[in-house]
């Protein structure tokens, strides 16, 4: 079992034909990734790899494979518009991997997801993997070992970082959620946590957060009310300057608020098991487990 | 993208929210030339106020009245080309190259008004309150009551109904209710269609006969949405931005100075951020945050370290990379690579994981250069510090 995607997932991906997108179609299909269809207006009837069929719509997409999950690489200043189209055409799970999304776009864009019942993970995100199952990202799949530890992070690098860590160390994953480093996503810290204590096969989770915003007080708040898994935690931005965007355009610590010593001060008030270094990441889990 | 006062001004002037006559002057001459017409006009008295996107303006000496032209511009002319500090800033401050000289309001009353994005609501949200012309985090701590929010949903914006609720919770009634709301309007209208991240007036006065007009203003305008407002995109001024953080946004490259002696250049932000801590955890301090992007190319990384190696603490660089689907050999040979372009006179460390991260190792180690090949994180962050320690003894 798994949370959001598994080998039964078939995915469409949303500018296929890109630079980006046939890349990571690829590497996803090595995967094992269903990859049922793409999406590219005006190529529609052609055919990616010979083997994937292009549609010009997401309807016709969905209508004709099937499709129930959309993972989107098209650029920011259409980003908006393809995950409502997704939305619109009915599938479950849009996950947008692009980066530069105007942030009042995602306002207008979750509300559109959720009267639709479509959960958006992302913007500005790595995606989501299920070890062994489905790829649907950019992540590489190859640090990540099936098994029992869930992942959520705002970031890429640094989750590979921790998976790697957890791979090494023995402890395969469940799922790893990269939800996005922008100011308005589609899917939280929190909906992740909910999503992971109904999963029967997950038995700890990672939670990466970093500054700014209030994702990780939140998912405190959550978990301090008997969360039924182990949470071992890691908030990167302790030594961020105030007043500075630190490359994700949400990880800023605006007006005093969102510093990285209030999330691991609510994080470890919660219950959960706050790491310092990001080094310890993979150790802490261990340790937790063994116990 | 922080914009000026007269500059935000003039974006809501144009959507018929009421502001008072002013002029942007930037010398002493221009300044007296603006007072004297702002006289003329009926003004008693004019504002001098410098022109810098920090706050606390006032406390720091960066807005005066006068009550003449010749007075104007003498304070003009002692506020341009000076650094103003004020509680916003560190304590070098940010230099004053503009003054915006203002007539006066009649105030009876004086509003906080602002749009900003809740972002645990996910949805943009009017702040208001009837302190006026304070600071709105002190008020936030000293008497939270006095700050009243609505929610703009999505695909609505700001409704008739809430900005009037708002005015009469501030205590308005009749003319100034009817004109707080519509201003309240304009100004959420003014933040969605210029995208902005906030919208502030403050204060917002209103006149002795209930006339609503804006005293001060400022907009910050989403960078990622700047590509489709060229207009806006050219009120940039980058006079109080770092230079390296500005040529290092030229190569698209984010970059951030900080304080410390161990120059630092990692892919994606996440992982930038926790090497920094992993630094800080060794007993150093990063001198810089610098993300080269999860593909780290030859040219980004010869980039990067050209502006690294400016900065004037960088007395050790790490370079941390995880090879995700980028592989550590290319890496590797493009730090070398890089480093025939660039001088570096530090020790240098690198971490190559992931991909092919021990055919990357193996490149740095038989390359003519001298690196510090290290494995871990923790390992990485600790030779690091002890190289820019052994650098600074040196």
């Amino acid at each position: 079992m798994s949370i959001f995607v598994d080998s039964n997932s078939r995915i469409v991906v949303q500018g296929i034909t890109g630079s980006e997108g046939s890349f990571h179609s690829r590497q996803c299909r090595e995967y094992g990734t269903q990859i049922v269809a793409g999406v590219t207006p005006g190529k529609g009837g052609m055919t990616f790899d010979d083997d994937v069929p292009i549609f010009n719509t997401v309807l016709e997409a969905v209508e004709a494979t099937g499709a129930d999950v959309s993972l989107i690489f098209v650029p920011p200043p259409f980003a908006a518009d393809a995950v409502m189209e997704a939305a619109d055409a009915g599938v479950r799970l849009a996950i947008c991997i692009t980066e530069g999304v105007p942030t009042l776009d995602m306002v207008d864009v979750v509300g559109y997801c959720n009267a639709r019942g479509t959960r958006l993970i992302g913007p500005n995100c790595p995606g989501v993997i299920t070890p062994g199952e489905c790829k649907v990202g950019i992540m590489p799949g190859f640090v990540h070992k099936e098994g029992r530890v869930g992942v959520i992070s705002r970031s890429g690098t640094l989750t590979y970082e921790a998976v790697d860590q957890l791979t090494r160390v023995g402890l395969g994953q469940s799922t790893c959620i990269g939800i996005g480093g922008d100011p308005v996503i589609g899917t939280t810290h929190r909906d992740c946590l909910e999503r992971f204590a109904e999963d029967e096969n997950t038995d700890a989770v990672v939670m990466i957060g970093e500054i700014g915003g209030s994702g990780e007080e939140e998912a405190a708040a959550y978990i301090a009310d008997d969360y039924p898994l182990p949470v071992i935690a890691f908030i990167a931005g302790q030594t961020a300057p105030p007043g500075k965007r630190m490359g994700h355009a949400g990880a800023i610590i605006a007006a005093g608020k969102g510093t990285a010593a209030e999330k691991m001060k609510a994080l470890a008030a919660a219950g959960a098991h706050v790491v310092e270094s990001p080094s310890e990441i993979g150790a802490k889990v261990l340790e937790v487990l063994g116990e | 993208m922080k914009l000026h006062e007269y500059q935000s001004k003039a974006l809501l002037r144009a959507r018929g929210v009421v502001v008072p006559d002013g002029y942007v002057a930037s010398s002493a001459d221009e300044a007296r030339e603006a007072a004297a017409k702002l006289f003329a006009a009926g003004s008693a008295r004019v504002a001098v106020k410098a022109q810098v996107h920090a706050g606390g303006r006032g406390k720091g000496g960066g807005i005066k009245f006068a009550s003449s032209a010749e007075e104007a511009g003498e304070m003009a002319g002692a506020m341009l080309g000076t650094q103003l500090v004020t509680p916003q800033t560190d304590a070098e401050g940010v230099p004053v190259n503009l003054v915006y000289i203002e007539g006066g309001a009649d105030i009876a009353n004086e509003l906080y008004v602002a749009l900003t994005l809740d972002r645990s609501t996910r949805c943009p949200v009017v702040i208001a309150s009837s302190e006026g012309g304070m600071d709105i985090e002190e008020v936030a701590d000293t008497n939270p009551d006095a700050i009243l929010r609505e929610h703009c949903a999505p695909g609505w914006g700001l409704r008739p109904f809430q900005a009037t609720r708002l005015a009469y919770k501030l205590g308005l009634s009749g003319k100034a209710a009817r004109g707080v709301a519509a201003t309240m309007i304009k100004l959420a209208d003014a933040y969605r269609e210029l995208d902005a991240s906030m919208a502030e007036i403050n204060p917002l006065v209103i006149t002795g006969d209930d006339g609503v007009v804006a005293l001060d203003a400022k907009f910050d305008i989403d960078d990622n949405a700047l590509y489709r407002h060229p207009d806006l995109a050219e009120l940039y001024d980058t006079s109080e931005e770092e230079l390296l953080e500005l040529e290092a946004a030229q190569h698209n490259l984010s970059y951030v100075t900080l304080d410390g002696t161990v120059g630092c250049m990692v892919n994606g932000a996440g992982l930038a951020m926790g090497t920094m801590d992993e630094i800080s955890n060794a007993g150093g301090f990063p001198a810089n945050f610098l993300d080269v992007g999860g593909g780290a190319s030859v040219e980004r990384v010869a980039s990067a370290f050209r502006i690294l190696m400016k900065g004037e603490r960088v007395s050790a660089v790490l370079i941390n990379i995880f090879g995700g689907i980028v592989r550590c050999d290319r890496v590797a040979k493009g730090v070398i690579e890089a480093l025939g372009t660039v001088e570096v006179d530090v020790p240098v460390v690198v971490r190559l994981q992931g991909t092919n991260a021990e055919e990357g190792r193996a490149i740095l180690r038989d390359s003519d250069l001298e690196f510090i090949v290290a494995e871990t994180l923790r390992d990485a962050a600790e030779k690091a510090v002890a190289a820019a320690r052994g650098q600074a003894e040196a």
